[in-house]
């Protein structure tokens, strides 16, 4: 495993933990600690506190008869999830995103690739393939965007982003990133605004979200 | 609930024996525990009293089917309880799944080791304190955080949480924190 420069900030990883951020955001996030230990262990911490914040929670009392229903529900069979395991160079949560299977790749020119993972009302998330030397394509630059690279690297005006880095970047960075001479560089693009497929529509006739 | 050192809390001890022996006496006291303060939790945010119950009975569930999951050594039964919650009330409310890191793909130990489990449990205590010890509004944005209502805005501009004293505690549970991922490994 490579080291990993570029982590999400403390208050990211504490919106994550908490279940506040936007389903696109959840999912860069979840797989970053996927591969990073440090981050884990500060998920974890925020997960503490969360338990502190229920403990500090005032009571209700509960219906009469919710706890024998509990009871009596222990051993009743439940079909299991499947659990989705990390295969080749996608963490366990993206091979959820692909429900299992390879990723669908679209060409973009260039020999630029693409394969929406889910693209809605709360943003979008897409896998990302550039090769050697090409840019990585126009992001939407409506809001807070994050990258988080799965294979090979790329590189921008703030630095150079190796496997398990995440990026975050909001509408004030202007940057260009290239893909680094090696492997082409495989990554998990998520952003809370809609897709942008053609740079000519005007920004103003995007729908503006919040959450 | 048998041979638990005595220091550990009971409700760490009665999670172990769900876990480890099935003991539905055990599961009960969890259930005492956590089911009022689950449906204060879960009402606070707007949630009604009747899905509010189906929701706290989801969770007690899941607590005794994925009890294997648990692991004392790096989490605090409060904190498990809260990240099963937060799952379910995502699930119930938007509708979709929140998506979860990969599993260290490490079965917790059976004899968990006593000392560390008190050290998570010293640490829990101490972040508990720290959020007691803020001001009201300070604690409120802490809230809101950790019941899932940051904004967009204080997503986007990072700014909306004054994490201070309780970032210095995390902070100091997260070297062991890291050690114990680290032997995992």
């Amino acid at each position: 495993m490579t080291t990993i420069t570029h982590h999400p900030s403390d208050a990211l990883l504490a919106a994550y933990a908490g279940g506040s951020l936007p389903q696109p955001f959840a999912l860069a996030v979840a797989a970053h600690i996927s591969l990073c230990l440090d981050c884990r262990a500060t998920y974890e911490a925020h997960l503490v506190s969360g338990g502190a914040v229920l403990e500090m929670s005032n009571t209700e009392a509960v219906s009469a008869d919710l706890k024998s229903n509990v009871l009596d529900l222990l051993d009743a069979p439940v079909a299991a999830k499947p659990a989705y395991q990390r295969s080749g160079v996608f963490p366990g949560p993206v091979m959820e995103a692909l429900k299992g299977k390879p990723p669908r790749w679209k060409s973009l020119g260039m020999g630029v690739r693409q394969s929406i993972l889910s693209d809605g009302r709360d943003g979008s998330v897409r896998l990302l393939y550039i090769p050697p030397g090409r840019a990585v394509p126009d992001h939407s630059h409506n809001g807070l965007e994050l990258t988080l690279v799965l294979q090979g690297s790329f590189s921008d005006e703030t630095g150079r982003f190796g496997v398990g880095d995440l990026e975050v970047a909001d509408h004030t960075l202007e940057h260009t990133p290239v893909a680094d001479p090696g492997a082409p560089c495989i990554c998990l693009a998520a952003t809370d605004a809609p897709l942008r497929f053609n740079s000519f529509i005007p920004r103003l006739l995007q729908p503006f979200f919040r959450i | 609930m048998k041979q638990s050192p005595p220091q550990i809390s009971a409700l760490t001890a009665s999670m172990i024996a769900v876990r480890n022996d099935r003991d539905r006496a055990a599961f009960a006291l969890l259930f005492d525990h956590f089911a009022p303060r689950l449906k204060g939790f879960i009402m606070r945010s707007g949630t009604g009293s009747g899905q509010a119950e189906e929701i706290v009975q989801d969770v007690m569930l899941t607590v005794w089917r994925k009890a294997e999951q648990f692991d004392p050594e790096r989490a605090q039964v409060s904190a498990w309880v809260y990240q099963i919650t937060r799952n379910r009330q995502i699930d119930v409310i938007r509708k979709e799944n929140k998506p979860l890191p990969e599993e260290l793909g490490e079965d917790p130990s059976a004899e968990p080791d006593a000392s560390q489990i008190l050290a998570v449990e010293q640490e829990a205590g101490q972040l508990k304190d720290a959020l007691g010890r803020l001001k009201p509004e300070q604690r409120e944005i802490i809230e809101k955080a950790y019941m899932g209502e940051l904004t967009h805005q204080e997503i986007s501009t990072q700014t909306g949480l004054p994490l201070g004293t309780i970032k210095s505690r995390i902070r100091l549970g997260l070297e062991k924190l890291r050690h114990e991922l680290k032997e995992l490994r």
